[in-house]
């Protein structure tokens, strides 16, 4: 079975402090990692491997350092792993984005199964992994919380989506694009032999000339529809915080819960 | 990879640009500024710069005649066995107040079977006009009869703005059908208006966890798309005088042609729809087990609301991954939120901080959660909270 995985690399939010004057984030000296919702992208196509047998490989576009981001995955155990970097890709919104993507993935050839992230959390849209699909003309299986069943043989699949009111058991054809969930499974750590083998690796970077079949007016900043105008802080909420304090707790608790019937929001 | 463009003789070494960059791309080195690849082409330096010393590369321009033939604000009217979701109203109110702006009408567009009676519900909720498909193949959501109808609408009737809510079939339906029809898609945005000037809608969402917001143009693709996040807008008064057309259409796909079956639908004990709910009682690591939920759980029954929790505590394995609140869990904008025994990690603030009212119980007087919430007690949250629930009580079972 042949899985494709796509991930990115973000700086760990974890880490994230913001600089009280301006309001910005100092993402000096921030780590990069890959994103959390990806490794279960990662995690799930080795669980495939193993169970069907089948080569996996994972592809990232960004800058010249998220080859770190793919070496992790290969520490962890994919067998490949393809960077897209190119100045023509700078600036691309989740639209070109997806369209880069689908392109490395038609020149990467037959594949079974796409893995994403459900998003990343830098930029939390969500849409790259549908905009693949889209693009690849293959069904998408988004927020996918567990995969039931599948059958290379019957090239069939079903799992369940995690949506808001319960989850949802859809069955689908091969190929498929999935987008996973946190709770779809525990990444594993990376082996030392896998680290080892990462270490050593040389991961072929890719760029606009490599793809397969692309227009290069759709990439980057030129092929992207959206166009950020202003960055800000967000509003920070207004007030100090009422600390309650009484004699004793349930005297506090009485105060609260008048002040929460004042504010109309029981 | 950065597009920035720095002219090195303008530049006088003020570091505007350096603190104006949300991402940390831009330092000065001998006094004048330098780019890295964190560089994402944003724009929010070309402000700071006393001198104009920073530019980006030209974007083309659209063909201005093609844009014009888009017109009028549509809203995809999402249902979930037969009842429209509460965000499809929300759309419609906002709608109503983008079409008035632009002086063009309303449309929502329904997709299902067996739900006529949510087209007369929009139009008494503002829409003009309501796109009705009715089809076995939709009556439930599946991403590509929805997706191949809505593609053949817009190309037929022309949109100008199209808004979708930002839940998960919303997410799942906006990125294919934006992808199919080449046009931008913002992201569970927070605030939507007209720059009147341009008359381009104006799409503001958070990013990186709601550390930063940005505001979103799609100046040269039509429609302009976006998914819109829960519980931001305000629910208009419906009407049910108004009145409105109704457009049957027949969907863009038969049964044979679609890839996906529904087989089943599992919906467990104790489900929660975080998403929905006006009153969220959220647990973390100090509710110390399991069973430490149980409290949370009396205090959350009595004012009607649900159980939500921190990462900690699902990581523990005290609470199944539905409930949890926060940047890989679930964003909540309820009316109130008590946050019991969570320090208030800044993933966690990332998913309730925009609550209309938090109250925050932790032993801990230092603790984070405290600089968002309006109220807070320091205390033991086991006797805290059933002294919550008791005063609750009183109040509203008199």
């Amino acid at each position: 079975m042949n899985i494709i995985v796509c991930i990115k690399q973000v700086p760990d939010t974890t880490d994230v402090k913001i600089n009280p004057e301006t309001g910005t984030l100092i993402r000096e000296g921030v780590p990069s990692i890959v994103n959390p919702f990806d490794t279960y992208a990662i995690e799930e196509s080795l669980r495939l491997k193993e169970k069907f047998g089948g080569k996996v490989t994972v592809i990232s576009m960004g800058p010249p350092q998220a080859v770190e981001a793919l070496k992790e995955a290969v520490a962890m155990g994919a067998d490949e792993a393809v960077l897209l970097s190119d100045r023509a890709f700078a600036g691309s919104d989740t639209w070109a984005t997806a369209y880069t993507l689908s392109r490395a993935i038609r020149k990467l050839g037959a594949f079974d199964v796409i893995l994403c992230g459900k998003q990343a959390i830098d930029g939390d849209t969500g849409q790259v992994g549908p905009g693949i699909a889209r693009q690849l003309g293959v069904t998408q299986l988004t927020y996918v919380f567990k995969i039931q069943k599948l059958e290379p043989e019957a090239r069939t699949i079903a799992v369940e989506r995690l949506l808001e009111e319960g989850r949802e058991v859809v069955e689908a054809r091969l190929p498929v694009l999935l987008t996973v969930v946190k709770d779809i499974n525990q990444p594993r750590y990376p082996t030392f032999l896998g680290i080892r083998r990462a270490t050593k690796m040389q991961i072929p970077v890719w760029g606009a000339a490599d793809l397969a079949d692309v227009d290069t007016s759709k990439l980057g900043l030129k092929g992207s529809p959206t166009q950020v105008v202003k960055i800000f802080s967000p509003p920070r909420r207004e007030g100090k915080v009422d600390m309650i304090c009484a004699d004793s707790l349930d005297q506090a608790a009485a105060i609260l819960a008048d002040k929460l019937v004042a504010e109309k929001v029981i | 990879m950065a597009l920035l463009n720095i002219d090195k003789g303008k530049c006088i070494g003020c570091a505007a640009c350096v603190d104006a960059c949300p991402f940390g791309a831009l330092a000065l080195v001998d006094n004048i500024a330098v780019v890295d690849d964190k560089c994402t082409a944003c724009g929010a330096c070309l402000e700071a710069c006393p001198e104009e010393a920073l530019s980006l590369p030209e974007r083309p321009q659209a063909a201005a005649a093609g844009l014009t033939a888009y017109q009028g604000v549509w809203v995809w009217v999402e249902q979930f066995k037969g009842q429209a979701c509460g965000i499809s109203w929300e759309m419609l109110g906002q709608g109503r107040k983008l079409a008035d702006q632009r002086k063009t009408a309303l449309s929502a567009c329904l997709l299902g079977h067996h739900v006529e009676h949510i087209a007369k519900e929009a139009v008494a909720f503002g829409a003009d006009r309501v796109f009705w498909v009715d089809d076995p193949t939709l009556g439930v959501y599946r991403t590509q009869p929805y997706a191949n109808t809505l593609v053949d609408l817009v190309r037929q009737y022309k949109p100008e703005i199209f808004l979708l809510g930002a839940s998960s079939r919303g997410r799942d339906l906006a990125g294919s059908v934006a992808t199919e029809l080449y046009t931008g898609l913002t992201a569970d945005c927070t605030g939507l208006d007209i720059d009147m000037e341009k008359g381009l809608l104006r799409q503001t969402r958070p990013a990186f966890g709601g550390n930063i917001m940005a505001t979103i143009i799609c100046p040269n693709y039509r429609p302009q798309m976006s998914t819109v996040r829960q519980r931001v807008f305000e629910l208009p008064t419906a009407d049910p005088a108004r009145k409105g057309q109704v457009i049957a259409v027949k969907p863009a796909v038969s049964e044979e042609q679609i890839a996906t079956r529904v087989v089943d639908f599992i919906v467990e004990q104790g489900q929660v729809n975080l998403a929905d709910a006006k009153i969220i009682v959220s647990g973390g690591r100090g509710v110390g087990g399991p069973d430490g939920f149980q409290p949370i759980r009396e205090l959350a029954d009595v004012l009607g609301g649900a159980v939500g929790s921190s990462r900690a505590a699902v990581d523990a394995g005290w609470i199944p991954y539905p409930h949890q609140v926060g940047q890989t869990g679930r964003t909540v904008r309820p009316d109130l939120y008590i946050a019991c025994g969570i320090s208030g990690a800044v993933q966690h603030l990332a998913g309730m901080s925009t609550a209309k009212v938090i109250v925050a119980v932790n032993k801990d007087p230092e603790a984070p959660i405290f600089s968002v919430a309006n109220y807070g007690i320091v205390g033991d949250l086991f006797q805290v909270v059933p002294a919550l629930t008791a005063a609750f009580k009183k109040r509203l079972h008199k």
